[in-house]
Parts: C-alpha cells; sequence; structure tokens
C-alpha cells in the first residue's frame, strides 16, 4: 500500500447521509460499551485465576507441609511440561483444531535424545535434532490438515499412535539412563535461592513470546478471527493454511522440547514417556477457558487453568488422596467449567432477547 | 395489488391458496401481500425478480416460516404450519435446486428414511422397500438402480429421488424451487414428462423458474410477484414473455438512484478472457477510475464467482487479471489487497464479518498488519482506526466493542465496507451493496458508492436488484450461465434489454 499514485478516498469525503450536519459534527464513540473493571474481572478467566487463589489458600491453611518451598518447587517440576505444550495448544484450538499428538513427540524427541546420546552424540546436538524432529513431525500434522484437507482430530489420532509407535519401535522397552550430570541436575535446579525451578526461564520467555503472539500481533488476530469464522478470514486476506501450519509445526517445536526436558527431569528415555500427557493438556487449556469450538481464550486463563490442576494434585497427593480420587476431582471440575461456561453464555442470550428469538429467523431476512 | 384471480375453473376448492400473506423479519419485508392459488390437476408457474419474495412464500407454504399476516389454505380448510413436518404431514413436498440426499445410503433407503416398512417380527422389509421403489421409478417412467447409493447420482435424478419420495408420502402439492437450473436439455424433458403425468394425476405442481422458455412450455398458470407483492395471474395462454418481463420488472426506476456524472479516467482494471471449467468461461472487461460498471444477471448466473476469483479468494484455470497494468497473482487475496482490490462479499455474515468479534476488530481487519507497529497491535490501535470510520460512515452502534453481529443489517454492511474503504482500494468490487438492508440504509450506500466513484475508485457493483444497477452504473455487464452475454452503455441498458440478455442465450450488442 505504500504506491502513492492510489487514489485517496479519505473518511473525511464522505457523507453517505448527505446532511450538512453530518460533516462538521465527527459522531464520538465509545471504545467500550462496559466499563474496565467489568472487563477485566467479570471473565472466564478471572474467575480460573480467583478459584486458583481460593484453592491455595486452602490448601495452605488445611494441608500440612503445602506452604514448604519445597512444594512449590516440585509442583512445578511436574507442571512444567503441560505448562510449556499448553501455551501452543491454546493457539491450535483458539483456530478450531486439536492436536492430540503432543504427548508422543514428547516420547518421541525423548528416544531420538536417548538413541543419539547412546550413540555418541553430543547432547546439545540430539537435543537439537530432537527439536528438528519435533518441527517435522508438527508439519506433518500441519501438511495432512492444510494442503490434505483432513480433519486435526483424525489426523493427529493418526500421528499419535504414529510418533509413539516410532519412539517404541526405536528403543524396545529399554531405557537410557546414562546422561551427563550437568545437564540432569540443571533439570532439577532451582533459580538461586528461590522456590522456582530453572525450568521456569524458559517457560517464562515463551509465554511472553506466546502471549505476544497471541494477543499483540496482527497474526494472532487472525488465530481468533479463523477459530470464529474461517470464511472471512479468508476473505480478509488471512491466510487460513499457513497460519495453521505454522501453528502445527510450533506445537511440534514446543512438544519435543517439553520432551527433552521431561527426559532430563526424570534422567530416562523411554518411549513411553508422558503417555497420556495430552489430555491433562488439553484439559488444562479448556479449563482456563478456552473455546473448544475455537475463538475464544486468553492465555493467562490458560496458565491459571494448568496450574489451578496442578496445585490440586500437589495439595491432595499432600493430603494422601490416592490418584484415581485426584484424576476424578479433576475431571469433575473440567466438565463443571464447561457446562458453566455454556450456562452462562445461554442466560446472556436469554438476557440479550427477551423475546428469545431464534437465530434463524434473523439470518434468515438475507435468504 | 391484489385482484380476485378465481376467473378460470371456479370448481371446488383450490389445492393450495394464499391470499395477502405478509412476512417480515425485523425490518426488512420479505412478502407485503403474497397471493398465490394453485387448482388441482394443473401446473403452476411463479415468476419474479430476485428478491421478489418467492422464496419466502415457498419456506411458507413448507413450514420453515410462519407468516405475520394473511390468509393460508390448503382445499378450503385453513392451515398454519409450525415446522416442515406439519406441512409433510399435510401432502406438501418442495423440490430444491440441490436436493439433500444421504450420500452413503441406497436410493430406496433414501425414499423411505424414517418411516421404513417392517415385516411382523418389527424388522426394516427390504424386499417390500425395494419393490415399492422400483414400482415408484415405474410410475415416473424413469430407470434408476433402486440399490445403488445416491452418491454419484446426476441432480437430475436426485430431483427424481425426492420426487419419488414425495409421492409415496402421497403429496398432493409439490413444489418445484428452479428444478432445472443445474439441468441438461435431456433431464429437463424427463423432468417435464414427469410433472406433466403427475398433473394428470390430479396433484397440483408449482414450478419456479427463470427460464421463461420452459415456463411457456410446461405450466398452465402464471402468477408474477415483485417486491413482495402479487401482480398478476394469468392462464399461460393468455400472455407472453414481454408481458412477464414487463410485469416483473414494472416500475420507474431512473430516479431512485442517482449517480453523479463522474469524469471516468484511465482503465484500472483489466480482466481478460478468464475461465473456470464449469463455473465460467470467456470473461473479458475492464473497470476506469470514476466508473460504476453494473455486473446484473439471475442468482446461479457465475456472477460471484467472477468475483471471487478476480479478488484471488478462488482460483481460475486461464486468463489475466491486471490492476493498472499490473498483473494481479491467481488465488491470493492478500497481494490482490495490497495491489488496491477490495471485495465486500455478497453473504455479509458468512463471509464479510465475523459476527461474534467487535466492531473495532471487523473494521481493522483489513488492515491489521499496516496498524502494527514494530509487528504489534493494540486494541486502542484498532478503536482509533475504527472510531474513524465507523463515524465517517455514519455506523450506528453502542461502542466499537459490541459484537458486529447485533447490528442491525445495514450497520452491518456499513462496517464491511468501512473496513474495505481503509484499505484505501482503487478497485472496489461490491457484491449485492444493498442486499437485506433497510430502504434508508440503501439510499445512503448508494450515495456513497457514487461519491467513492467521483472520487476517482473504480467501482464493479454486482447487484440482483435490477433498478439499482440501472440506477448506478454507467454500464451495464449481463451475465448469463458463467458467460457475459451483453455489454450495454448506460444510454441504452433498460430493465426489458437487461432481463432478456439475463434469460435468453442469444448474444446481444450494444
Amino acid at each position: 500500500m505504500s504506491d502513492s499514485t492510489k487514489t485517496t478516498v479519505t473518511p473525511e469525503s464522505l457523507n453517505p447521509s448527505g446532511r450538512a450536519d453530518a460533516q462538521a459534527s465527527v459522531r464520538t464513540y465509545r471504545d467500550y460499551g462496559t466499563p474496565l473493571w467489568r472487563r477485566i474481572l467479570l471473565t472466564r478467566e478471572m474467575a480460573i485465576i480467583a478459584l486458583l487463589l481460593v484453592v491455595i489458600v486452602v490448601a495452605i491453611s488445611t494441608v500440612r507441609g503445602f506452604d514448604r518451598p519445597i512444594t512449590i518447587t516440585y509442583l512445578l517440576l511436574d507442571v512444567a511440561p503441560i505448562l510449556l505444550i499448553a501455551l501452543p495448544m491454546t493457539l491450535v484450538i483458539i483456530t478450531g483444531e486439536i492436536d492430540l499428538s503432543v504427548a508422543s513427540i514428547v516420547g518421541l524427541s525423548s528416544v531420538l535424545l536417548g538413541t543419539l546420546t547412546q550413540a555418541g552424540w553430543p547432547l546439545e546436538a540430539a537435543a537439537l535434532f530432537a527439536l528438528v524432529a519435533g518441527a517435522l513431525g508438527g508439519a506433518l500434522n500441519g501438511f495432512l490438515i492444510t494442503v490434505v484437507g483432513l480433519p486435526s482430530l483424525a489426523v493427529t489420532i493418526g500421528t499419535l499412535a504414529l510418533y509413539r509407535g516410532l519412539a517404541v519401535g526405536l528403543l524396545g522397552t529399554t531405557a537410557v539412563t546414562d546422561w551427563p550430570e550437568f545437564w540432569t541436575d540443571l533439570a532439577k535446579d532451582k533459580i538461586g535461592d528461590s522456590p522456582f525451578p530453572v525450568i521456569m526461564i524458559p517457560f517464562v520467555l515463551l509465554a511472553i513470546v506466546f502471549i505476544v503472539l497471541l494477543h499483540f500481533t496482527p497474526f494472532g488476530r487472525g488465530i481468533f478471527a479463523i477459530g470464529l469464522n474461517d470464511e472471512a478470514a479468508s476473505f480478509s486476506g488471512v491466510n487460513v493454511a499457513r497460519t495453521k501450519f505454522i501453528l502445527f509445526v510450533l506445537t511440534g517445536v514446543v512438544s519435543a522440547f517439553a520432551g527433552i526436558y521431561f527426559t532430563l527431569r526424570f534422567g530416562s528415555a523411554r518411549g513411553d514417556n508422558a503417555t497420556g500427557l495430552e489430555l491433562q493438556v488439553i484439559a488444562a487449556v479448556l479449563l482456563g477457558g478456552v473455546s473448544i469450538f475455537g475463538g475464544r481464550g486468553a492465555m493467562h486463563g490458560v496458565i491459571a487453568g494448568v496450574l489451578l490442576i496442578g496445585v490440586l494434585a500437589s495439595a491432595l497427593r499432600l493430603a494422601n488422596v490416592t490418584s484415581d480420587v485426584i484424576n476424578i476431582i479433576t475431571g469433575v471440575l473440567l466438565v463443571l467449567s464447561v457446562v458453566s461456561a455454556s450456562f452462562l453464555a445461554w442466560l446472556s442470550k436469554k438476557r440479550q432477547r427477551p423475546g428469545g428469538r431464534k437465530r434463524g429467523a434473523v439470518s434468515a431476512a438475507q435468504a | 395489488m391484489t385482484t380476485p384471480i378465481d376467473t378460470a375453473e371456479p370448481t371446488g376448492p383450490a389445492a393450495l391458496e394464499l391470499r395477502d400473506v405478509g412476512k417480515a423479519f425485523g425490518a426488512v419485508v420479505a412478502l407485503k401481500s403474497a397471493t398465490l392459488t394453485v387448482r388441482m390437476n394443473s401446473i403452476h408457474a411463479l415468476v419474479g425478480e430476485n428478491g421478489a419474495g418467492k422464496s419466502t412464500l415457498v419456506k411458507i407454504v413448507a413450514g420453515l416460516y410462519q407468516r405475520d399476516s394473511g390468509e393460508f389454505r390448503l382445499r378450503g380448510e385453513d392451515v398454519d404450519f409450525r415446522s416442515t413436518a406439519e406441512s409433510k404431514a399435510a401432502g406438501i413436498a418442495v423440490i430444491y435446486q440441490e436436493p439433500t440426499l444421504f450420500p452413503d445410503l441406497s436410493v430406496t433407503e433414501n425414499i423411505f428414511m424414517g418411516r421404513q416398512p417392517t415385516n411382523r417380527f418389527g424388522r426394516i422389509d427390504r424386499k417390500a422397500m425395494r419393490s415399492e421403489a422400483q414400482g415408484l421409478f415405474e410410475r415416473l417412467g424413469v430407470r434408476i438402480d433402486p440399490d445403488r447409493p445416491a452418491e454419484g447420482l446426476s441432480i437430475a435424478d436426485q430431483q427424481i429421488i425426492e420426487i419419488a419420495k414425495a409421492i409415496s408420502l402421497d403429496a398432493r402439492v409439490l413444489i418445484m424451487d428452479e428444478p432445472t437450473a443445474a439441468l441438461s436439455g435431456v433431464e429437463v424433458d424427463r423432468l417435464f414428462a414427469v410433472a406433466r403425468s403427475l398433473r394428470d394425476e390430479g396433484r397440483a405442481l408449482v414450478f419456479i423458474s427463470h427460464r421463461f422458455e420452459e415456463v411457456f412450455a410446461l405450466c398452465d398458470m402464471i402468477t408474477v410477484m415483485r417486491d413482495g407483492s402479487y401482480i398478476s395471474t394469468d392462464a399461460i395462454s393468455d400472455t407472453s414473455v414481454d408481458e412477464i418481463v414487463r410485469r416483473m420488472v414494472g416500475r420507474d426506476v431512473t430516479d431512485l438512484f442517482p449517480k453523479q456524472e463522474t469524469t471516468v479516467g484511465d482503465t484500472l482494471l483489466e480482466v481478460r478472457d478468464l475461465n473456470s471449467a464449469g463455473i465460467f468461461s470467456d470473461i473479458s472487461f475492464e473497470v476506469k477510475a470514476g466508473e460504476i460498471v453494473g455486473l446484473a444477471g439471475l442468482v446461479g448466473a457465475g456472477r460471484s464467482e467472477v468475483a471471487r476469483a478476480v479478488f484471488g479468494v478462488d482460483g481460475y484455470d486461464s486468463g489475466s487479471v491486471t490492476l493498472k497494468g499490473k498483473a494481479i497473482p491467481k488465488k491470493n487475496p492478500t497481494a490482490a489487497m495490497a495491489r488496491g482490490i477490495a471485495l465486500v462479499p455478497e453473504d455479509r455474515r458468512k463471509q464479510g464479518l465475523v459476527l461474534d468479534s467487535s466492531v473495532s476488530h471487523n473494521t481493522t481487519m483489513a488492515i491489521r498488519t499496516k496498524l502494527a507497529k514494530m509487528g504489534l497491535i493494540t486494541n486502542g490501535a484498532e478503536n482509533q482506526a475504527a472510531k474513524v470510520w465507523a463515524s465517517r460512515l455514519e455506523v450506528k452502534t453502542a461502542s466499537l466493542d459490541t459484537p458486529v453481529g447485533t447490528l442491525s443489517g445495514g450497520n452491518q454492511q456499513k462496517v464491511v465496507l468501512g473496513k474495505w474503504l481503509a484499505t484505501h482500494p482503487d478497485i472496489l468490487i461490491i457484491d449485492e451493496p444493498t442486499r437485506g438492508i433497510d430502504v434508508g440504509t440503501k439510499s445512503e450506500v448508494h450515495r456513497l458508492l457514487s461519491q467513492l466513484a467521483g472520487e476517482g475508485m473504480g467501482i464493479l457493483m454486482i447487484s440482483s436488484e435490477l433498478p439499482e444497477v440501472l440506477g448506478m452504473a454507467d454500464r451495464v455487464l449481463v451475465m448469463r450461465e458463467g458467460r457475459i452475454t451483453a455489454h450495454l452503455d448506460r444510454s441504452v441498458a433498460d430493465a426489458e434489454s437487461v432481463m432478456f440478455a439475463a434469460t435468453h442465450a442469444e448474444e446481444l450488442q450494444p
């Protein structure tokens, strides 16, 4: 649009209503229909953050040992892979797609790291290779979804099996447990005297990148538009296929990175590492307020969602609740959060249209 | 407007009778006073321009919509359908242009979907079902294998399946909504033979079509609608194509849409020999600075498809698009936007806007990369830009944060226009600029287009509303079945010449 020979349609020159005063009086528009505090506080994300705080307060006051720094350290070490993968997964789900192959990419990345270091590669080179493999895995997902045009649910169920199969096939039932101590220590280390593990540094950096990408770039605007109406998005010059492809590649890379961390944290590369992690990631993203139908969600809600699941699990474990009960509680919470979202949407729709007129009746006016 | 029409054959109640039916969707009045009386043993044509209200009327009969006012009788009895099931149960069947069958099920299963005959063990009696389907096809005089899957059937055969289904339900009234639009000559003949035999069995048929040759070959009676109102009903033998066209258009249009005189400048957009197999062929035209070029034709003539190909949302097989001498790459809307083409699409709610998104985000959607500073975009920058366009186009909205889907149709259209004017295009392609918007906003949009042309923008306006085309356009292109059939200058374009080119195959020259 740098072409200087363009016709210059200045908004000032327009006057659709033809009224003489329309030119003079510039209509004023409010930026927002609701006050700032309502827009910030009365959101789903805030509800999750509030719930997280409540759970933390209750846990500190009732569960013995929850307030010790070591609890925070282990909690964050445990949820780090979920936190990491939830970042790109949020973007994928907001476009209305899903990636179920992330945990298998974690496993594959772990196995590649193991076999390559066993073969004498330096760890750094093996890690880089694992990241590239993750990118390729994501690219295959993206190719099948955007170029071939298959649904992401089917594609990533397929690649979930494929990548896991490759991982187990490469290493069999054995595990690689021989690692440079520097790296395994670093994976469990804390930042100085704080209770926060070192893995939080790359996480915070990645979180900033993904928050900016989603909420403060034209690319992010496109992500939301695709999730709400991909046809209108493509009519507005959003490259739908390319956007989705990029997101699947990013998910692959971050999953591979989570796989490297997972391996070093537990000092073990196995084909079945992180099995089932994809469901925990998706559960946390949905709990954090992202709509499974796409188009809605915010990163701070997702991070709170992951932490909420992590804190609950950690507190209950300390209170000697068995893991199956923890699973039940997490599951109920997730169902409730999804139900409450649809309930609230139904309620506000009721309020907006007291006549209860159907959507179809409105769009029919264009028929 | 409504004159009594029960002149012919006053024997017994009509199979279908609608009188002074009105229907409005919010501020948009789709039907003012529609009247249609269809006798048994007859094929009745229903004609009118796009937007005359035919489809709304059919949907009321089908039970899809409920009328706001007027009378609706079936064989003399008042009826009031609240659902399509009630309409079906009362013996009405609607055959749409493109039937919706279950592709994986067999032809027989499609016919008997939901009411399969059962044997005494409560299991589906496949044999009975199959032979019944066979019987239906024999009765219709067509040869379709009852066991084959519906997938891969031609549209003509799919329509026959729908008709067979209607007969097996003993439908007394069959409404066919532009059934021949996608049929070949032989298929049309077969359909007509079926239609005649159904008539002779005592059923009533309503045939909606834009093709007058077919209407006059097939139908017994013809009703004309215009602007949601009843115009006339005649026996087909008492009227002529010219007469019907005049009644369909019938109004003085030139004063309604004043286009300012502008000086026409250099050629901006040049489209050469554009082809897309099965969609359009040999499309060539140009749009100059300061000019409004109208693209007229019936729905389905391929006008929107040409617009989409030019803008790059769809691809094309051969040909070229150039803007100010520079080629516009194929199938790349981003590049077309950057070079100065804007497309306000046909379907505002599906293609033009993200309804759940805010006025602000929608207005700035096409300029989001330009609004970004060092790659970053903020709500503040978007609101500022949105405010400028909303205020100049006089959009009525509670705030910039309001979801655009809650605005009225006219204001939604203004948001789409603002979104594209914000890109400062050289060429504005606008598809159905005033569809579904109220009269006041309509004239605002027209004044706006005229102002834009006055400032040197080239405008390609696709419109199914003849008065709009004739009033606004400096030149009129008419498309019929994927081809441009007429290039008419403002001085020679009138309702008859445009309608003729839109419905007849012969090429017209200015």
